[in-house]
Parts: structure tokens; sequence; C-alpha cells
């Protein structure tokens, strides 16, 4: 029997406020246990919740990029349950009326193929804290910073069948939050996490199979693999015979394996009912309107304006707009009159070796764009040449350094003297007969042998154009 | 409505509560006889009503997203039952 | 000096303070003097405070000497909520209230018993044991806020800070022969008051006339941006505004609220408040208000179902008392509350999580908010026709100790008259309104429309100025004798 797998998703993502989601605490990741926290934070008695504007908005704005119906009379409740990351026992979150419904976001898969993911709903809730066992105590310590911080939960309907169109999507959502300004989407901090429902049933079937929950996934890498197992370790179930419990499970990274959680006593009820202390929000269309203006440009909008204005191939626009902070980087250094060609190539070849290399994203990068102009427009103007503009790249990026002063205090600049250069190809030529011979014998090698030669002649400061010319020039006059 | 003492049970468990048996026994007959009075709520036709649960209409009440001192550590931890200079202390709650 | 400071109200004790007839220290010495006298016997106070004497600022009741119920935050003060679990909790911080008084010059005496929680009618379930009526010492004083209304009612205090969930302002003041009033929901902010029921609790004054407790919300009320549910409005006005006159007010009087279960006594002494109002030109009409049945079952739903969860944070990780025998994680927390709550808090919150939890939301929970909608309604359509409503506080005098705990149902129905007032929002005010056969004072409830508070206090003050019930004392104070 063939097997289809069927996969749902619940993101959890954190927005990027300054301060909490209910109290005037600082969100900033890190800090000494409990020192970003207040007798809010702490879930003392008789502190009250009041709620983050900027919340609201980035919740709103999230949820209009996800082509969602935006509730206009919408509510928080308090989902109930015992734990001690949980200082008031309960969360406030959204169950009956969340921010958003009904979303839709289309993806493309590595095939071309095109697919709709539906989005069941959008909501606003606060983050718990985090427990770390201390073996040597035998306790456990509850570190309550995270309380409060302010997350959307996005919860998708039961589109997918492939890891690969859970990671497309994956990859869609976190550029339409970066490019919305509403989260940095960071994962190795936490801030977009991944639950994952997954359940098989008999291709063709229409039937929903048992589903379990793999909580807390937090690297694509790990998404995908643990889909894989699950999957897998659903199948050999079914065809065994046996049946799939509902339960959650939890993604062993060490292990390469999934484990079901000790559920925590029995029940699992949370009691929602209205949070009696935050009072209902009412989106005005008004409202509505002003954060519809807004909302930038994406980065499909950004892939096919590159296209049409520029005469980009799809690739360059894809990797130009895989990153916001690398988008508006190009577009900076197309305002300062450089080539749109020309920019995306060193970006797409230099700027991002060099991030891959240092691990940093381009939102850190200390490069600024006219430092980049500058140097492409010394190649261009014949002052550099390409691999010596190279080797400045390097030497400048980390700290965004003076291109002039160190072309100048290397004495990089490229000689575009004729006669120097004839000198040399002569000097080559008179030097490394047999391979002028063996060029002549049809040995097309010992062209670039003799080119490299008269570089090195140079000093490597001859425009490559013109030695490649030179020395065909000379092997075609001694034919 | 009849409460068991299994639904005691279970709303007790819900509650972190633990009844020993005797109050079990009593708490089952108490509710019985409170939650029986409390069907004569089903005498009254709320057909069609929304529930109300903030009773006057108070809505959008936000707060600017400006950043406030938090509290000095030492006094969110002076209370604590069981902890120590950085932390609140539990027994083990980690998988 | 040689004026007996106790018998004054805070209004006056706050002039002569002004005037310079007494001092600040005075005030203080004659406070400490009663609560030492009455305190083995009523049991009123949990934490009292020794205050120092400061120089009188502005305001009118500057340097006069008040309480606060325990479930009210006050930063480096045991906040206990009378119960076992809170033991020890002192909170880093006040509540807004508490700032708010003493920026006007209020001077606390200490904290104050209560029903554990807030959740009771009598005052018998605190941890720290009962508070006793100074009028009978053999009776409940009524709660929750009965510490606050007894040590009004002895002149420990000459105002006292309570909260009220479903009555618990109104009742014990009734039962005490002291003004008590529960301002409409959100113009007092609840930062800081320990949540029994979110969406009805406020607080407010116990005093010894209509006019000190307009001075005590005066200060009381206002915005707050640390309350979400806290009212903009123009707040600060309500002493100024009691001219006593109520020519033309048009007083409803439910017929529901005059049945079955109601005193003879209170009945009588109750309605003797519309003849008052009237000779002084208001309008009397009778109504119905047929919501009465279902005002009941519908607060101990909502309240409990609320209370489930606000009392789900005590479970001796970050403040208060711990239980010593526990050895793993969900022992700790059933260890702590079973022993930490005393029954009628645990009995709450069963019921709470019952009416919440899968299978019954709809029926018992979503149904209970249905019908406080109806009531809402119900009591809207009545502020169409009339200004103010008039009802028993309580459909009894107060009973003896030990009388109610036996049988909780009965506890929760003699809470009818007080309860609907939550539910909707309003306004309410106890007035002293007579005495009935056994000496023990009635009060007379006063119900507004929304914001309609200085309404109500207006009409109180009427009465007062008609009448001296509210500047009767029981004997053991040292007062008018009855």
């Amino acid at each position: 029997m063939t097997w289809e797998t069927v996969i749902g998703l619940e993101t959890h993502v954190e927005l990027c406020t300054k301060t909490k989601i209910f109290c005037s605490c600082t969100t900033e990741f890190g800090g000494a246990p409990n020192t970003h926290c207040c007798p809010v934070c702490t879930g003392m008695p008789g502190t009250l919740p009041v709620l983050n504007k900027k919340v609201l908005e980035f919740a709103v704005k999230a949820g209009l990029a996800l082509n969602g119906e935006i509730t206009r009379h919408c509510k928080f409740d308090r989902k109930n349950y015992f734990y001690p990351d949980l200082p008031k026992a309960y969360q406030i979150s959204q169950l009956y009326l969340p921010i958003a419904r009904n979303g839709r976001v289309p993806i493309r898969l590595e095939s071309g193929a095109e697919k709709v993911v539906h989005i069941h709903e959008l909501h606003m809730e606060e983050d718990a804290g985090k427990l770390v066992h201390d073996p040597w105590l035998e306790e456990t310590r509850c570190d309550y910073n995270r309380c409060g911080v302010p997350l959307i939960e996005i919860v998708t309907e039961p589109d997918f069948r492939t890891a690969e169109e859970v990671i497309a999507y994956l990859e869609k959502l976190r550029s339409i939050l970066q490019y919305l300004g509403v989260s940095d989407c960071k994962m190795q901090e936490g801030s977009l996490r991944c639950d994952v429902n997954l359940s098989v049933r008999p291709a063709g079937s229409m039937e929903l199979g048992t589903r379990t929950e793999m909580k807390n996934l937090s690297s694509f890498k790990a998404i995908a693999r643990a889909i894989a197992y699950e999957a897998k370790r659903q199948i050999e179930l079914m065809e065994e015979g046996k049946s799939v419990v509902q339960e959650t499970r939890r993604w062993d990274e060490n292990k390469d394996a999934t484990f079901a959680m000790r559920s925590k006593e029995n029940a699992q009820d949370y009691r929602y009912f209205p949070d009696p202390d935050v009072p209902p929000l009412e989106i005005s269309e008004e409202y509505l309107e002003q954060l519809r203006r807004e909302q930038p440009e994406m980065a499909e909008e950004k892939m096919a304006r590159y296209q049409r204005e520029y005469g980009l191939p799809p690739y360059d626009t894809q990797m130009l707009t895989s990153q916001k902070a690398l988008a508006a980087f190009f577009e900076t250094c197309l305002s300062l009159g450089s080539d749109p060609k020309q920019t995306a190539n060193w970006i797409m070849g230099q700027v991002l070796g060099q991030l891959s290399a240092k691990g940093i994203e381009a939102k850190d990068m200390k490069l600024t764009p006219s430092t980049l102009v500058t140097l492409i427009s010394m190649v261009k103007g014949g002052r550099l040449n390409r691999n010596t503009a190279v080797k400045v790249f390097e030497a400048v990026f980390d700290d965004d350094g003076d291109v002039e002063g160190y072309v100048k205090a290397h004495g990089l600049e490229q000689i575009n003297d004729p006669e120097a250069l004839t000198a040399a190809v002569e000097k080559v030529f008179a030097a490394n007969t047999q391979s002028v011979a063996d060029f002549k014998a049809g040995k097309e090698k010992a062209f670039g042998f003799l080119v490299g030669q008269v570089m090195r002649e140079m000093k490597g400061k001859a425009d490559p154009q013109a030695v490649n010319s030179a020395v065909r020039k000379k092997l075609n006059a001694e034919r | 409505m009849k409460i068991t003492e299994e639904l005691v049970d279970y709303v007790a468990i819900l509650s972190r509560l633990k009844p020993d048996e005797e109050e079990r026994a009593r708490i089952t007959a108490e509710l019985e006889k409170i939650v029986s009075y409390m069907d004569v709520l089903n005498a009254l036709d709320t057909e069609g009503i929304e529930p109300l649960s903030h009773v006057f209409p108070v809505k959008n009440v936000l707060r600017e997203d400006a950043v406030e001192p938090s509290f000095l550590r030492e006094e969110l931890l002076k209370n604590a039952p069981v902890g120590d200079e950085e932390a609140f202390l539990v027994p083990k709650a980690v998988e | 000096m040689d004026m007996e400071l106790t018998r004054l109200t805070a209004l006056e004790l706050g002039a002569a303070l002004k005037k310079g007839e007494a001092s600040p220290a005075d005030a203080i010495a004659a406070a400490q003097e009663r609560i030492s006298a009455c305190q083995d016997t009523n049991n009123a106070f949990i934490t009292p405070a020794s205050p120092s004497p400061a120089p009188i600022g502005d305001g009118p009741l500057a340097g006069v000497p008040m309480a606060l119920k325990d479930n009210i935050c006050t930063k480096g003060v045991q906040t206990s909520c009378a119960s076992r679990i809170l033991g020890g909790f002192i909170p880093p911080y006040n509540a807004t209230i508490v700032e708010r008084l003493s920026a006007a010059g209020s001077v606390s005496m200490g904290k104050l018993n209560m029903d554990e929680f807030a959740m009771g009618s009598t005052s018998e379930t605190s941890f720290y044991g009962p508070t006793r009526n100074p009028w009978d010492l053999s009776r409940i004083p009524g709660g929750s806020s009965g510490g606050s209304a007894a040590a009004v009612a002895a002149g420990e205090v000459w105002y006292a800070i309570g909260s009220d969930t479903g009555g618990s302002i109104r009742q014990p003041a009734a039962y005490c022969g002291v003004t008590g009033m529960k301002p409409t929901y959100g113009t007092v902010s609840r930062y800081g008051l320990i949540a029994y029921a979110s969406s009805l609790d406020q607080m407010g004054p116990i005093a010894r006339s209509a006019a000190d407790c307009a001075a005590v919300l005066d200060i009381m009320q206002g915005r707050d941006p640390r309350d979400g549910t806290s009212l903009e409005g123009h707040y600060g006005g309500l002493l100024p505004s009691l001219t006593g006159d109520v020519r033309g007010l048009k007083i409803g009087v439910p017929a529901d609220c005059f049945g079955q279960g109601l005193d003879s006594e209170v009945r009588k002494a109750v309605l003797a408040v519309a003849h008052v109002l009237k000779s002084r030109g208001a309008l009397v009409e009778e109504f119905s208000l047929p919501i009465m049945e279902y005002v009941v079952p519908a607060y101990y739903i909502i309240a409990c179902a609320e209370a489930s969860s606000n009392l789900s944070r005590f479970d001796g990780v970050k403040y208060g008392w711990r239980s010593p025998k526990y050895e793993d994680l969900s022992g700790l927390y059933a260890r702590t509350r079973t022993e930490g709550f005393g029954s009628e808090v645990k009995r709450r919150i069963l019921l709470g999580t019952f009416v919440l939890s899968t299978g019954y939301y709809d029926a018992y929970y979503k149904k209970a908010l249905q019908a406080k909608a109806v009531i809402t309604k119900a009591y809207d359509e009545a502020f169409q026709k009339y200004d103010v409503l008039l009802t028993p506080t309580t459909p009894t005098t107060a009973p003896k100790l030990g009388e109610s705990l036996g049988d909780p149902l009965k506890m929760y129905l003699s809470d009818i008259y007080t309860v609907p007032v939550n539910l909707a929002g309003l306004p309410g005010i106890s007035i002293p309104c007579g005495f009935d056969s056994q000496g023990l004072p009635i009060g007379a409830q006063l119900i507004g429309p929304p914001l309609g508070d200085g309404i109500i206090l207006n009409a109180a003050h009427a009465f007062q100025q008609e009448t001296e019930y509210h500047k009767k004392a029981p004997a053991e104070k040292g007062g008018v004798s009855l």
C-alpha cells in the first residue's frame, strides 16, 4: 500500500516589539535570569495586564500579509494549566475570536509547482518562562524573563504532504514576516518555533488518520528530519496492523528520533474563557486601511520589479530578495548610481559569500552600500582589476574599511600602460619558447599559462582583458 | 445535574487539589446541591442572547511600546518559598 | 483635649485637624486606644500598624486614620487575603488606591480581617480567626469585608477600604450599622487588589456617613493606566455635589426584592426609607424586576469560574506558603493548595473549574454570561424610568457565628439583593435604616445607573440628614447606647 503523509503546522513567532505584550519590561534576548521581570511577569497577585499597542499592530499586519480576514471584534481568552514556567497558571491567548482567520499563503516548490497553504487562524498570545534543571541541586530553576514576550501563533490547515512543502512555506512565512518588520524570525533564539501535526493515511483516502504533535522544532533541518522519521514510524505501525496513538512527541536532535512525552498530569482541559482583565478590541476600517497602506513591498513584488525594471534573471532576483536587508542594500547601491547587473553579481558572489563564511545575516553586516559602489566603480573605471577588487572587498568587508585608502596603501591600482604590457609580453615569450611552441602545436592550455606569466610579470595589476588580447595578438602574429 | 465522585476527582485534578476520602464525599454532595440549584437558569430563555463578559463597552485599551525599568531581581525573589539569588526553585520539572 | 474624637465622622475629624482642634498624633492615639480595646474581642485586624504622625496636608481627609482590607497590596506590609497560602507574602508594590490615599494624606492603621480571598458572607473563613460584630459579639459582622465594617462600627478607624464582588462591602456595612459603598465597576483601579472575580471586583469605602464615603471615593476613583478595565471619566466632584436635594428624584422599588425570604422587620425599615425620601420631594414607585431568581446562580457561576483561574497562581512557587510535605512537582502543587486553602475557597475553585470544563462550559458558564446580559438589560430598562432603585441590602440582620457555614447554598442565597448590582457593574450603597427587635442594625440599599455614583450618594445623604441611624454606635463602643 502507498501512504500519504498529512501535515499541519502551528508556528509561534516572536514579535519584535521593544516591550512585552502586557507590561513594559524589555523583550531583549538573554539577560541574567529574572532580570527582565516585574510583578506582572512573575504573576504576583493584584497585578493586571495592559495590551501593548504595537503587538496588535504587528499581528494585524501579519494577518493582512497572509491574506487573512481580520476579526473586527476580537478578544483575549485565558488558557488555564499548571506548569512552573507559567506564573499565573494561565496563558493569555485567543481561542474564541482570534485576530485573523482564513488566510492563504502561496508557495512555490523546487519543481516549479505552486500550491496554496490555507491559514486556519492567527492569534496573539504571551510566551512562557524558561526552566533549567540543575542536576547538582536536583531542582529546576524558573527564569521568567521570557514570560510575556509577545507571540503570534499561525495555525495552518493540514495542507502539507511533504517536508519540502513545509520548508517552502516556512521560508515564505519567514520572508513575509521579516519584510513586514514584525519579527526577526531567528530560529536559534527561538523567535520562530514550530509544532508539527502529522498523520498518515492510505493514498487516495479522504479521511484524516490519527495525528501526533511534535513540539518546539527549532531548525528547518530538524523539521525535515522529524517529519521523515515520524512519517516512517507511523507507516510502520500501520503496516504492522497497529494504530497510532494521539500524543505529543518530542524530537531528539541527537538520537534522530521522536519520543512520546510524559503527559502532564492526565487531562488536557484548558478551560478557556474570556479574560475579564483585557477589554475587547474593536478594529476599525480606518485602522486597517492605514496598516494596508503601510505594508511594504514584499519579496515577490520586488523580484518581479527587479526583472521588469533592471532586466535581471529570476535567479538573481530571488537571491537579492532572500533577505530584506540584502534587498535594501541592493536598492541603496542602485540609488547611488551603480549598475544593476554588476551590483547583483557582486552581492550574489562576494557579499553572500562573506555572509555565509562569517555566519551572519545581511542585517547584521557592517559593510555599507557606498563602499561596494566605490569598489564597483573603480573596477568599471579601470582602476582595479576584478581579482584585486575581490581581495580588497574581503579586506574591507568586516568593518566597512576605506577602499581608496586600502588600494593606495597596498599599491593595488591597475596599470593601464600599453608599453609596459608589450614589454612584459615580449619578455614572457622570450623566456617560454617551449610554451609558445606547444600552443602552435595545438595545445590550447599553453595560452592560459602565458597569460598567467604576463599577469605575474605585471604584479597582478594589469587589466586581465588587455593581457588576454595582447597575448592572443602576439601568438597570432607569430603563427 | 448529577455530580459523581469521578467528576469531583477530575475537577480536583484540574484544580491541583487533593481532597481526602471524607472531603471528597462531602464536596460531591455539596456540589450536587449547588449545581442542581444553578439549573434554575435553564428556565431563562437565552436564545440568541450574546454572552456578556465585559459589562461596559470599554475597548481598545492599549499601552505605548516604551520600555520601563524592570524590578530588582531580589525584590521579586524575596517572597519565593524556595529560591536562590537568581531563580525560583521547584522539584524537577524538565523532561 | 475634651473632644471624644472617635465619635466624629471622618470629615469632622479632618476639619478638626485642619483647625488645630486636634493633632494628627491625637487622632492616631485615639485610634490605637480603640484598636487595643477591641482587637481581642472583635478581631477586626490581621496586621495592625503603628503609623507616625505627619503634618496635615491638603484635602478633607488628610491626617484621618483609616485601614485597608487585607486583600489590598501594600508595599512592605504582609497582604494575606486571610489565607494560609499567602502567609508571609509582602508585596513589593502598592495597589493604585494605596498610592492615591497616601497622596491624600491618609494614615493607615493596618490591614483588616476578611473572609479568605473575599469568598464568604461571614468573615468566619479567615485563617486568622473570625471577626465579630461589635453590636453583638456572638454574631458575625458579615463579609467578606467584615473586618472593615467592624473596625468602623467599633470606632477603631474613621473609615476603611473594603472590596465588593457580590456584596462584600454593602452586606457587612448593613450588619454593622455603617455606610458602605461599591462604586461603578471600573471607576476605582483594581491594580493591586488581589482578584477574586475580576469582572465583578470593585473596592470602595465603609464609613460613618454617605458624605464620608463621597470624600473617600473622591480620592479613590480615577482612570489608571495599569488597569485596562478602568473607565475614563470626570472624577473627584462627589463630595461638593452632595446637596441633599432629592426633589423630583424618581425612586423605583422593585417588588421582586420584597417578597419571600425577607424578614418583616427588615422590610418595614427599608420601605420607611422610601417614605423619608418622599417627604423630601422624591417620587417613589413600585415596579417589577423579574430577574431576581437568576441572579444568585449567574453570580456564583461567573464568580467561581473567574476565581478558579485567578487563584491558580497560588501554588507555592513564587510567593506565600509552601507545604513542606511534597516529593515532586505535582505533590508540591496538590499539597500546597489542599493545605493552604480553606474549605469555602476550595469549594468555589472546584465549582468554578467544573463550570469551565469541557462539556459543561456551554450549559453553565456561557449560560451564566447570557443571564448576565439579561440581568444587565433589565437594569438598563429600569434606569430608563428611575434614577435610583431601593432594595434591602440583606434579607435578615446579622446571624450568629457558625450558623451560615453549614449550608453553603443557603449562605449564597442570602446575597440575592447585592449580587445583581455587581453583575450589572452598577454603583450601590448600603445605609443604616433602623434596628430590629434585637437591636441589630438594618441596611437599605440604593442602586444607581452606571456612573450614577453621585446620585445614590446624594439620596443617601438626604436620608442621613433626616435620620440618626448612621450616628448610632454599639454600646460596646462607648458611644450612644441603644
